[in-house]
């Protein structure tokens, strides 16, 4: 028995389909969704989440929102969304640069808060963009 | 009556003109549907949001989250009004206005403002009235990010009690031929009164919820703190995106009308050239005729 997972965001529905596991990104920590879960309500953070299908891994970028949990059905509501594919690696890296660069000089707190955002971001998006490939079991998912 | 040379010119001037407003509803007809597309991608969000929202609000002896709270009485009214930068879009901008006007006036409480689109601004300025906030130079089809700046203004004028309701006033797009200017509440949201509230056509479909004994991480409030200014912020790209496909029907509308009316005076122009070259032909001929007479008569009396 699977669960099944939607991830829906204002601008559209990213993804719906049946997976065996989910790993997403909690306010307080990852937190991994196995069937018969109990029903959830929680906040997510920016980071990656991690869907498993058979030998499949599924990667998606999650920048914030929330994600419920009733009778195996997950549903992440999320503010923003990406898949692997859609992610263009170049202007990710590209926008980790400039915020590392932005970073070093110190910059007034408005200004290195709004950067550390954009860094996050973009770490995100890289992380997923290299994840995409066979699940192989040996290996720990980076969290 | 013009010269044929006048003629010509006003035929070539009406046939550019024309071809441009040909250009131009070409142009609004694909961003109304882009729009379109885009508020049908909003819907399973907005529902399951909604759900979401129910859901923990519902719970009973729960205190409601402030943005669920009604205020009596109202002192004080904010609109967020939507209307278009540009005109060529026929009485797109006048509809919205006066729906506004007319439900301000029924109010009786003062009103402030929230502009989005240079139009609407313009009008607010030539009333004199509060304007909190404008907003405009938005794409045919924003992204969530682009308004939800409009969104957040919003919610701090509501929870600072500088207005005790927020209406939004755009433009519902019903189709192409039709759209129906509306106001609709956006704070505070009120689950208990679901018909009556403006959040009720997004959740047509929804199912009375099974009682589940939710885990919350961290806690309700913070979920509701969360969710309950996405959602907000949802309304208004909702709204935003209706507002858009509108004025891009409307002016697609205007621009057709513009193309057939040019259509129009080119078939009469072309009949009045016509006749014009027709009467210079005649003219000249007799012209040659009468001056090929005089000759004839000139010579025999020579002779």
């Amino acid at each position: 028995m699977g669960l099944r997972l939607d991830i829906v965001t204002p601008e559209r529905e990213l993804f719906t389909g049946e997976v065996d596991t989910v790993l997403v990104p909690g306010a307080e920590g990852q937190l991994g969704i196995l069937p018969q879960h109990a029903p959830l309500i929680t906040v997510l953070d920016e980071g990656v989440l991690t869907a498993r299908r058979g030998a499949e891994s599924l990667a998606f970028a999650i920048h914030g929102g929330y994600m419920q949990v009733l009778s195996d059905h997950v549903i992440v509501l999320a503010d923003v969304a990406e898949q692997a594919e859609e992610i263009d690696v170049e202007r990710a890296e590209e926008a980790r640069r400039r915020a590392e660069e932005l970073l070093k000089k110190q910059p007034p707190p408005e200004e290195q808060r709004a950067a550390m955002a954009a860094l996050q971001r973009s770490l995100v998006r890289l992380r997923v963009a290299r994840r995409q490939r066979p699940y192989r079991p040996e290996r720990e998912p980076e969290s | 009556m013009e010269t044929l040379r006048e003629i010509r010119r006003h035929i070539r001037s009406i046939g550019n003109l024309s071809q441009v407003t040909k250009a131009l509803e070409a142009v609004s007809a694909s961003k109304v549907q882009k729009a379109q597309a885009a508020v049908l991608a909003t819907r399973p969000y907005a529902h399951r949001a909604w759900e979401l929202i129910v859901n923990i609000a519902c719970v009973r002896g729960e205190k409601f989250h402030s943005l669920l709270t009604h205020r009596e009485p109202v002192h004080s009214v904010l609109i967020v009004l939507f209307t278009s930068d540009r005109g060529l879009c026929g009485a797109y901008n006048q509809n919205i206005i006066r729906a506004t006007t007319d439900y301000v006036e029924q109010l009786g409480v003062p009103v402030s403002y929230i502009a989005v689109g240079r139009r609407g601004r313009d009008v607010i300025w030539r009333m004199q009235a509060d304007l909190v906030a404008e907003f405009h130079g938005l794409p045919a089809v924003p992204s969530f990010v682009d308004v939800s700046a409009i969104a957040r203004t919003a919610i701090e004028e509501f929870l600072q009690e500088r207005a005790d309701a927020i209406f939004l006033a755009y433009t519902d797009f019903i189709n192409l031929m039709r759209q129906q200017p509306v106001i609709k509440r956006l704070l505070p949201l009120t689950p208990s009164r679901l018909e009556e509230q403006a959040v009720s056509e997004y959740v047509v479909d929804m199912q009375p919820l099974g009682v589940a004994e939710y885990i919350y991480e961290p806690g309700k409030a913070e979920i509701m703190n969360a969710v309950l200014p996405r959602f907000t912020e949802l309304q208004v790209y909702q709204a935003t995106l209706e507002a858009s496909a509108s004025e891009h029907a409307a002016r697609r509308m205007a621009m057709r009308n513009a193309t057939d009316n040019a259509e129009e005076l080119l078939r009469d122009l072309t009949l009045m050239r016509n006749k014009a070259r027709q009467q210079a032909i005649t003219s000249e001929l007799l012209d040659i005729a009468g001056g090929a007479e005089a000759l004839e008569q000139a010579l025999q009396a020579a002779r």
